[in-house]
């Protein structure tokens, strides 16, 4: 025997943006709260308009499945405390016990139980632990803190399973058989019978309860309307989703606005319409903007919706004027001139204002040019552009519509007259936002855009404002993905220890009108040293290990007394900031199918900041562990590594050894063997056996081949040069025992497993690999 | 009834309208709050009267200031000084929705010719401490009414919970009278040979002057001084034990930082700073209130 379920919630009006989920929920924890007591539905239907939340499972049986259950006791020999105690759990006497080969079983029955007792167990359970993202409490219940809390007043509920009511009463609501319909069209009660007339008894008042109905009708009367009128409606699922959310009986009017405010910007116009009216927004046969809308009325009017027209549209002409009246006040003063009241607005407590900031990324975005990082002919256009970007920040129309920054930037730009590369600086410098958002390539725009990000890295991180978890309020990761992109796409190859470098924030901070290129290059302080700072009448030096390294014609302002801070700090933050660009390197290269072991594997050798670079190896590295030489090369390498571990020979440190990827890699690895044992003087002690001269021969032309290779950027040909010792460490494993009585043997075998692992070393950190 | 509801109702109208309305539903009709405020929430009738389990139901205008706001009477829509219906519940009744619909229908709203849509629009105030979820009450698109369920106040939670319904009246009424500056609002309607005023005639000066006072002319030093003593006043009147008379010195804090806004001398930075005192002040009134009450836990 089974019966349809009803269930409906109703409330004051749920918040369309809350609404889908919440459906979700319900059908979520209705499923849960029944597998609990053995129960399945044969599907369920959930539904959700503003002012109710309903579900209807189909097939519900009306009893839950019997069940025996069968416990295993004492001993019929044990003591009489074991057996009571039996009893005790049991909730039975010794007479219903079973003596089964000298052990007491029990056998207790539970019958099934009415489907509606456990839905009047289940339904308030769910209602008091509902998910709201907001919720709320009211009338007099709420004078305890502890009241029912849902997202508005609860007002009713109807529960019927089949036509049988579940009785259920939560804070003062009961359950019913009745319900409303429209709040104008149908103020009265309606009766529901069962889940069978639910859905019509409520269309016949003026209700449509299906969420995917009223998008449809929406939608559909929204394209035709806009059709009829010549026009063509531009899609938005977001806006229908959101007016199936705010009516119960949708309504989609059209209506006109005055065409002398389309000389306002395409973009402000769409997002007065659709933001702060919820309106469609439609375009003429040439592709621009048409002077209409569509609005979502929730009633059937009386004239047709002609009133309801009238007043949408006198709303949305004050709303039109605010912003032409705005475009218009901003067009009279120039972005130079906005960007000036930049000073007044913080950017961050501890970081300055962004007046602060505009100056540091306008000058860095000068550097990445004037320094040929990005190829550009104009040094000063990316200067420029760096110093306007944040001027539309202080303009009335960003004021009001935030979501707008940059773009208006660029207009405000070009009705200045600037030049386009500026402009579109400007407009599109917040980019990439995140992944999958365009990635700008024209070289004022990833000039502006990288030193943007770049800077709001390196103050941050200056700060000690770093991600962990979830918590990244100042989204530094996408920051830091979009660093990643600019790179990646434009094939940029800027070596980021440099820009890292403190001396680099001492130097932008000091705000000298008068920079160099020379002013970008990296004091090379790393952890370790001492560092000592003075500063005389007109200049401010930079002592390390006692030495002058730096004179620099800069005041002491407070962001270098900051940068100071930096660079005395016991960590040494850019190398942070290296991992964590390591880090997102790895997110983002997942989607790309670039393996994070790989990556690991090459960043892991330390002194590669350029990333473009450092791709390109594991890339190659990536191909070459993929064929059979690079499988049979690695599993050689973990052989050997291995062998080294048990005899007590450390893996070739390597953390970060210099700002020159290459030149201080490989030289001094393989620190932790004893000097006597280098292959040099130990091989000719022994005559040695012909795999170890095979193998001692390959390396010695491998690994210049290999060094060769990489200082040339050639890591297929640094690859190809690692796939020659495949063959003879193969042989080697075949026929040489490492672990030879005669200790000198041993050493020189060890020395040469050693070399090999360092020549592997210098292409990429083999143990990092995974497989 | 003050008026025929078949011609649109001149403001007076609307506002009488309304206080026999809210009256009929068992509200106290208050006068407006005897001092300069942003916004009928700062009135002692809803800050402090939301606090604590007594039930308190009344309706009031409440003439509005905010100096940030002014246009010198050159914007049809913006003004430094206008009027809120204000209605306070609590607690809340189970039928408020309706009681307010009900309210629109007696000023002559008919919602099967014009759509009536409660949006979705949390209310939080920073200077007093407070938050609600409720609507903002659209017709045909235009906000007319905040309607909130008060769930903290001064920091407190509300128990129980009031319900706030806060009508702008000057927008109602050009709705209403299908005017589209607010300067050309029927004040009143003619009575034999006295004629009809309108909105600009009572107020226009008045935003012209107060608009070039707020921006350019109030005394910055004067102001600072006074947010300083009122500071001082409202913290010495809390220790004394009376804090009605310290709740009035925190909303003339409130209101001599808004005119220091106006003025352009505060900057981003000190604002949040202002803010917090305002709202220790406001917190310390209520906290004080809830005391000499015996509610305080």
């Amino acid at each position: 025997m089974s019966a349809d379920f009803l269930l409906e919630l109703r409330c004051e009006e749920i918040p369309a943006r809350m609404q889908a989920k919440a459906s979700d929920d319900l059908a979520r924890l209705f499923t849960e709260q029944l597998a609990q007591a053995g129960l399945k539905a044969e599907r369920i239907t959930s539904y959700v308009t503003p002012r109710r939340l309903a579900l209807i499972a189909h097939g519900l049986p009306l009893q839950t499945q019997a069940v025996s259950e069968e416990f295993k006791g004492p001993r019929t020999s044990a003591p009489e405390q074991a057996l009571e105690g039996f009893l005790r759990k049991t909730g039975l006497t010794k007479d219903q016990l079973e003596d089964r080969d000298g052990v007491w079983f029990a056998v207790v029955e539970k019958p099934g139980r009415a489907t509606t007792d456990v839905l009047a167990q289940a339904i308030p359970a769910i209602i008091r632990a509902f998910p709201w993202p907001k919720s709320m409490r009211w009338g007099a219940a709420s004078e305890t803190t502890e009241s029912l809390r849902w997202v508005r007043p609860l007002q009713g509920i109807v529960a019927l399973l089949g036509e049988e009511l579940v009785g259920i009463e939560v804070e003062g609501v009961t359950s019913g058989y009745a319900t409303v319909g429209h709040r104008f069209h149908h103020p009265g009660i309606i009766t529901i019978g069962s889940a069978a007339d639910y859905v019509e008894k409520l269309r016949a008042a003026h209700v449509i309860v299906d969420q995917e109905e009223r998008k449809a009708i929406i939608e559909s009367r929204a394209k035709a309307l806009a059709a009829d009128a010549g026009y063509e409606l531009i899609e938005d699922a977001g806006l229908v989703a959101e007016n199936a959310g705010l009516t119960e009986w949708p309504v989609p009017l059209l209506g006109h606005f005055d065409p002398a405010f389309l000389e306002v910007p395409p973009e402000v116009i769409q997002l007065t319409l659709r933001i702060n009216q919820k309106y469609f927004v439609l375009r003429s046969t040439d592709g621009k903007l048409a002077p209409a809308f569509i609005c979502t009325a929730n009633i059937e009017a009386k004239d047709g919706g002609a009133a309801i027209v009238a007043g949408n549209g006198k709303v949305l002409a004050a709303r039109l004027s605010d912003a032409r009246f705005f475009w218009e006040q901003d067009k009279k003063t120039k972005l130079a001139d906005h960007a000036k009241k930049l000073s007044r607005i913080t950017f961050h407590e501890k970081l300055g204002t962004v007046a602060d900031k505009v100056e540091r990324v306008a000058k860095l975005a000068r550097w990445l040019v004037e320094g040929g990082v990005i190829e550009w002919q104009n040094i000063t256009e990316a200067e420029k552009a760096g110093r306007l970007v944040k001027a539309d920040l202080v303009t009335e129309m960003v004021g009001e519509f935030p979501e707008l920054q940059g773009l208006m930037g660029g207009y405000y730009a070009r009705a200045e007259g600037l030049p386009d590369a500026v402009a579109d600086a400007i407009r599109d410098h917040y980019k990439p936002v995140g992944q999958g958002d365009d990635v700008p390539t024209a070289p004022v725009t990833v000039a502006v855009s990288l030193a943007d990000k770049l800077d709001t890295l390196l103050e941050f991180f200056s700060i000690d404002e770093i991600p962990t978890g979830s918590k990244d309020p100042f989204a530094l990761r996408r920051a830091a993905i979009g660093v990643l992109s600019l790179l990646i796409k434009n094939n940029i190859r800027l070596p980021l220890l440099k820009i890292f470098d403190p001396a680099y924030v001492i130097r932008v901070s000091a705000q000298s009108k008068n920079f160099s290129n020379d002013d970008f290059k990296p004091l090379e302080i790393y952890d370790g040293d001492e560092v000592v700072f003075d500063d005389d009448a007109s200049h401010y030096n930079v002592y390390k290990n006692g030495k002058l390294i730096a004179r620099l014609a800069v005041e002491k302002t407070n962001a270098v007394r900051r940068a100071e801070e930096i660079l005395r700090g016991r960590n040494h933050k850019p190398y942070k900031l290296l991992d964590f660009f390591a880090d997102r390197l790895k997110v983002q290269q997942k989607e790309a199918g670039v393996r994070h072991d790989l990556i690991d594997a090459v960043f892991a050798l330390g002194g590669e900041d350029d990333l473009v670079r450092l791709l390109a190896r594991v890339r190659a590295l990536q191909a070459f562990v993929e064929t059979p030489d690079g499988a049979n090369l690695l599993a050689g390498y973990k052989r050997a590594a291995n062998i080294l571990k048990k005899e007590g020979y450390d893996a070739p440190t390597s953390r970060h050894p210099g700002l020159e990827p290459g030149s201080r890699s490989f030289t001094d690895e393989g620190s932790g063997m004893p000097d006597q044992v280098r292959h040099d003087g130990a091989e000719a002690a022994y005559l040695s056996e012909p795999a170890e001269s095979t193998l001692s021969v390959a390396l010695d032309a491998a690994e210049p081949r290999a060094a060769a290779a990489i200082e040339a950027e050639d890591f297929e040909g640094a690859m190809s040069a690692l796939a020659t010792l495949r063959v003879p460490i193969d042989s080697f494993f075949e026929s040489v025992i490492v672990n030879d009585p005669d200790p000198a043997k041993r050493a020189a075998r060890l020395a040469l497993l050693q070399r090999v692992r360092v020549a592997v070393h210098k292409v990429a950190d083999f143990s990092r690999i995974g497989g | 009834m003050a008026e025929q509801a078949a011609e649109p109702l001149s403001f007076q109208g609307l506002i009488l309208t309304l206080h026999d309305y809210w009256s009929r539903q068992g509200c106290v009709i208050l006068q407006p709050y005897d001092m300069r405020v942003g916004a009928g929430t700062f009135h002692p009738a809803t800050t402090l009267r939301s606090l604590g389990p007594d039930p308190w139901n009344c309706a009031y205008v409440q003439p509005s200031r905010r100096p940030t706001d002014g246009r010198y009477g050159e914007n049809p829509n913006r003004l430094q000084h206008y009027y809120q219906y204000q209605v306070i519940m609590k607690p809340s009744p189970p039928d408020l929705q309706a009681l307010y619909l009900g309210s629109l229908a007696a000023i002559g709203i008919d919602p099967l010719l014009h759509d009536i849509r409660f949006v979705e629009d949390d209310w939080e105030s920073p200077t007093l401490g407070a938050w609600g979820l409720g609507w903002e009450v659209w017709c045909d698109g235009m906000e007319v009414t905040q309607f909130t369920y008060f769930q903290q106040m001064g920091g407190f939670d509300c128990k129980p919970v009031a319900g706030e319904l806060t009508y702008g009246l000057e927008r109602l009424a050009m709705y209403i009278q299908g005017v589209d500056s607010v300067y050309d609002l029927r004040f009143n309607n003619a009575v034999g040979d006295r004629p009809a005023v309108s909105y600009g005639d009572v107020f226009l000066a008045n935003e012209q002057q107060m608009s070039k006072w707020n921006f350019e002319v109030a005394d910055t030093d004067s102001l600072l001084r006074g947010f300083e003593a009122a500071e001082a006043e409202c913290q010495r009147s809390i220790a004394a034990g009376v804090p009605l008379a310290a709740y009035d010195q925190a909303i003339e804090a409130s209101h001599l930082f808004n005119l220091l806004q106006a003025r352009g001398v505060i900057s981003v930075q000190e604002r949040a700073n202002y803010i917090g005192r305002v709202r220790d002040l406001a917190k310390g009134s209520c906290a004080a209130w809830m005391q000499v009450n015996g509610w305080a836990e």
